[in-house]
């Protein structure tokens, strides 16, 4: 049987689909739109009971940094909307550890509880997946 | 197979768009189904019936309404990213339809592939 | 997984972070800027040898035409149009676009 005759039968046989969504952030917060339109769409996620994660890598670990004001700029500072994330049942944020040190960031410089994993790690977290959406 | 499109990027100012329109004629010609393209970002522009580009340049927004008229593809426009950029329902060129975020996540449920373009 | 990357290598970083997280038996489309990548001399060429040996690596046609490179491109690099783009979303399970 084919790769996709496989795929058609197995979601067919399944009623409620749940597949697992990746989020994955690779760009700096407030240069572009891209972190805040892209929590977004997480926010949004939430409601559709999937099983997403967010991925937090290259300068998208700095959407994480804690002490972000942006009052000056007048823009909407979203980074307490991380925090908010728990209360939608988004728990699964991975950041990846190369990329918090080649930017001189520890872990407890971050706004919000995380795990941190290696690159190795994250490509796998990325195979598992069924839809990974980066922005 | 169905396959879902996000498109990010304004036309013109990026590729995104041609490349994602490229793609889905390709996959129809294949047989697959297209079965939605969600514009988000600056994707939205994608959709304004205001836009007119120089006679010898392609018309990439009377492309997607092209595609919608023959191929019945649903082009999704997402309504608070269209209303951050001025897009709404007056200016919306045909074949095109304004929703909500839920779509482009109904998208990645339903599709069985989800192919982003962006910037 | 198919990696899909758009930028040209000497502009962004991303075909790198890209073949930081390609998996052995993944396949790499380089299209838009990206294709310049493929193009033999090019200060990506040495990094995209060493993942070919894991990974499987496409260069989209029209963008390497366009761009005057299509006879540049470096040995091992499979050149698709875009029904072989089309193709390689299939047959892999999930895509995921390195912008």
């Amino acid at each position: 049987m084919t790769q996709v005759a496989e795929e058609t039968e197995r979601e067919a046989g399944t009623e409620a689909v749940v597949k697992k969504f990746m989020f994955v952030n690779r760009k700096a917060p407030h240069g572009t739109i891209y972190a805040l339109e892209g929590l977004e769409v997480v926010l949004i996620s939430a409601a559709f009971d999937q099983d997403v994660s967010l991925a937090f890598l290259d300068d998208g670990v700095y959407q994480l940094l804690k002490g972000q004001e942006t009052k000056s700029l007048e823009v909407k500072n979203f980074s307490p909307t991380y925090r908010a994330l728990e209360g939608y049942d988004v728990e699964k944020l991975y950041v990846e550890r190369e990329s918090l040190e080649a930017r001189g960031i520890r872990e407890e410089q971050l706004l919000v509880p995380v795990q941190v994993v290696s690159a190795k790690e994250m490509a796998e977290l990325m195979e598992q997946q069924d839809v990974i959406i980066g922005f | 197979m169905k396959i879902g499109l996000l498109i990010n990027e304004g036309p013109y100012n990026h590729q995104a768009a041609d490349t994602a329109w490229h793609f889905a004629r390709a996959a129809l010609a294949k047989g697959h189904q297209i079965q939605r393209v969600f514009f988000y970002n600056d994707g939205v522009n994608n959709a304004t019936k205001l836009t007119e580009p120089p006679q010898d340049d392609r018309h990439i927004v009377n492309r997607w309404s092209k595609l919608a008229q023959e191929h019945g593809t649903d082009l999704v426009v997402c309504v608070a990213a269209g209303l951050r950029r001025g897009l709404v329902e007056d200016n919306l060129a045909p074949g095109f339809r304004i929703s909500g975020l839920g779509q482009l996540v109904e998208a990645g449920i339903e599709s069985d592939r989800l192919v982003v373009f962006g910037d | 997984m198919l990696h899909i990357v758009n930028k040209s290598p000497t502009e962004r970083s991303s075909l790198s972070s890209c073949l930081a997280h390609a998996r052995k038996g993944s396949a790499v489309i380089l299209i838009e800027d990206a294709v310049y990548a493929a193009t033999r001399g090019n200060a990506a060429q040495a990094a995209l040898a060493r993942a070919m040996q894991e990974v499987t690596v496409y260069a989209l046609g029209p963008d390497l035409e366009a761009r005057g490179v299509r006879a540049s491109v470096m040995d091992g690099v499979q050149v698709v149009d875009y029904g072989g783009f089309v193709d390689l979303v299939a047959e892999h399970r999930t895509s995921q676009s390195w912008l």
